[in-house]
């Protein structure tokens, strides 16, 4: 497999993406709520008139915020994965980027590149905000910085993971759709699961400590690698060429 | 031979897309496929260009089978594809496209600049290089096409549908262009319905239907499969004049109040008999003709048989 094909499809990508406001908007929105507007409600909750946050109280909101960088790895990647793919598909561009000398493989790992790190900077660069905002928000209630710590750690070492998940569901998604507005609302239903755990965690069925987050990366990187067979299967030239139209 | 098949068959289930088809195309020819709609001339052009799998039977490009895993990437490095929907990025500029796929088949940064520069240049685009390719007319847009699929120097080129859906004035840029490309010993696989164009610049043309209906230069299709006509102006046509042509028992074709066109096996032979019949029932002759039969006749004749 040449990686440079690969990249060269990536790249191709990242220039198109450019030129999509929706696309731009998509990839930038939740990140930015997360590590800006969140940090600003906390700051808020802490100093505001009349009440006082507990620093427990505080650490555990936080930690429950950092949970949000790990849906956003679920959804950014369908806004981005179903234009790389269904978009190909619209614009008709498929067949002639299948008669290059790129194996399938390189052509597939070229659109999970781009599918995945567009979406993961701009998670990586709300997280840093994020970290960087809490810890000056909170140094005066703690007493120390919080961030980093080891539990936003695991998070953000999960978010490529679930990241990866969504692109390889958008591969399949896409091989069944022809539109990229149905592809987003059918691939952003993985955020399902998530919210699940996200409830559970809250209710204190599955809390998020460092062991259940470890748990979840292991899970995590079993159904990457199912879903990676099941996303190369249906990524054949031939299928793409006469099924996925 | 550049393009050979044996018996290529490609089923999708039960349906027969191509059947049994056997062509030849040499180095340098212009080769044009034609048909009706759903024919299966671009599941043909699919399984050359190694997109699809054939079936059953052989098809070889240059020395390598498009069946044989190790060589397909290597067929696919020696020609260039044009599709039936050109598929640009229409966000990109029309310099990216090609910039892109010339990434694709490995050029170096000064090649790509190279080729780039001269295709534009060569199709009239080099001005709009910076412009995005959705802005673009159907001519230009298909014009970019072309060049993407010979970014890469490729020796056999496949151009499905290339004039489809064009202006005359954009049509005939393509096919001079093509022209250019055979004065350059590109093989060229062309296919098209449009009759007039494959007279114009094909070698020789096959005709399918799911099966080869016929094969061979335009000049040998049309003089193996249609009857020789003559066309007899005359200052009047009267049912004289018609009884003696059907009393020599040959068929008339088309008759008006002063002409007549009639099926003649021989014209040189047969002509001087049929006219002096016509003379003898009173008619006046003004001039005779041969009538060329077109490539849309013998289309028109084996597609209505097959």
């Amino acid at each position: 497999m040449n990686l440079q094909n690969s990249w060269a499809i990536a790249a191709k990508d990242f220039k198109i993406f450019r030129k999509k406001p929706n696309v731009i908007y998509a990839t930038v929105a939740l990140p930015v709520i997360i590590g800006v507007v969140f940090p600003v409600i906390l700051n808020y909750s802490l100093h505001r008139a009349g009440h006082t946050l507990a620093a427990a109280e505080a650490t555990s909101l936080m930690d429950a915020f950092s949970i949000w960088f790990l849906i956003a790895g679920a959804i950014i990647p369908t806004a981005i994965a179903s234009y790389s793919l269904v978009g190909e598909k619209v614009q008709k561009s498929l067949e002639p980027l299948l008669a290059t000398p790129m194996t399938d493989g390189e052509i597939l790992l070229g659109k999970i590149i781009s599918g995945l790190l567009v979406p993961l900077g701009a998670i990586y660069a709300g997280a840093t905000l994020f970290m960087l905002l809490m810890d000056n928000f909170t140094h005066s209630v703690l007493g120390f910085y919080y961030y980093p710590n080891t539990y936003i750690g695991l998070i953000l070492l999960s978010t490529p993971l679930i990241a990866l998940l969504s692109v390889e569901v958008n591969v399949i998604i896409s091989s069944r759709l022809n539109d990229v507005r149905s592809a987003q609302q059918l691939g952003s239903l993985i955020f399902l699961p998530l919210l699940g755990l996200f409830l559970a965690s809250e209710t204190g069925i599955f809390p998020f400590s460092n062991t259940n987050l470890l748990i979840l990366a292991g899970a995590l990187v079993v159904f990457d690698i199912l879903l990676f067979l099941a996303a190369r299967a249906t990524f054949q030239r031939e299928e793409i060429l006469t099924a996925w139209t | 031979m550049m393009i050979d098949t044996e018996n290529l068959t490609k089923k999708f289930g039960s349906l027969t897309a191509v059947d049994d088809v056997s062509l030849h195309v040499e180095e340098g020819e212009v080769y044009g496929f034609l048909g009706p709609n759903g024919a299966g001339k671009t599941t043909t052009i699919r399984m050359l260009a190694c997109l699809i799998s054939k079936t059953s039977g052989k098809a070889t490009i240059g020395s390598y089978d498009t069946g044989k895993g190790s060589d397909e990437e290597k067929i696919r490095r020696m020609i260039g594809l044009l599709p039936e929907n050109v598929g640009l990025y229409d966000e990109l500029s029309a310099y990216d496209n090609l910039d892109f796929y010339g990434r694709y088949y490995g050029l170096s940064l000064q090649k790509r600049k190279e080729q780039i520069e001269y295709f534009l240049k060569l199709l009239g685009l080099w001005d709009k290089r910076d412009v995005s390719a959705g802005t673009f007319s159907k001519g230009m847009k298909q014009k970019l096409a072309i060049a993407r699929a010979l970014i890469h120097d490729p020796q056999v080129l496949f151009l499905d549908e290339p004039t489809a859906n064009l202006d005359p004035e954009a049509s005939k840029t393509i096919r001079d262009f093509i022209l250019q490309l055979k004065d350059q010993k590109k093989t060229i696989f062309l296919n098209t319905h449009m009759l007039d164009e494959a007279e114009k610049i094909c070698d020789k043309v096959a005709i399918l239907k799911t099966k080869l209906v016929a094969t061979g230069s335009p000049a040998e299709l049309r003089s193996s499969l249609t009857s020789r006509r003559i066309q007899v102006r005359l200052q009047f046509v009267d049912d004289s004049i018609v009884k003696a042509i059907d009393k020599l028992g040959y068929q008339i074709l088309e008759k008006s109040t002063n002409s007549l066109v009639i099926a003649v096996k021989d014209p040189e032979k047969e002509n001087p008999a049929i006219l002096q019949e016509i003379q003898n029932a009173g008619g006046r002759l003004q001039f005779v003709a041969e009538i060329g039969s077109s490539l849309e006749d013998v289309y028109l004749k084996l597609v209505k048989e097959s």
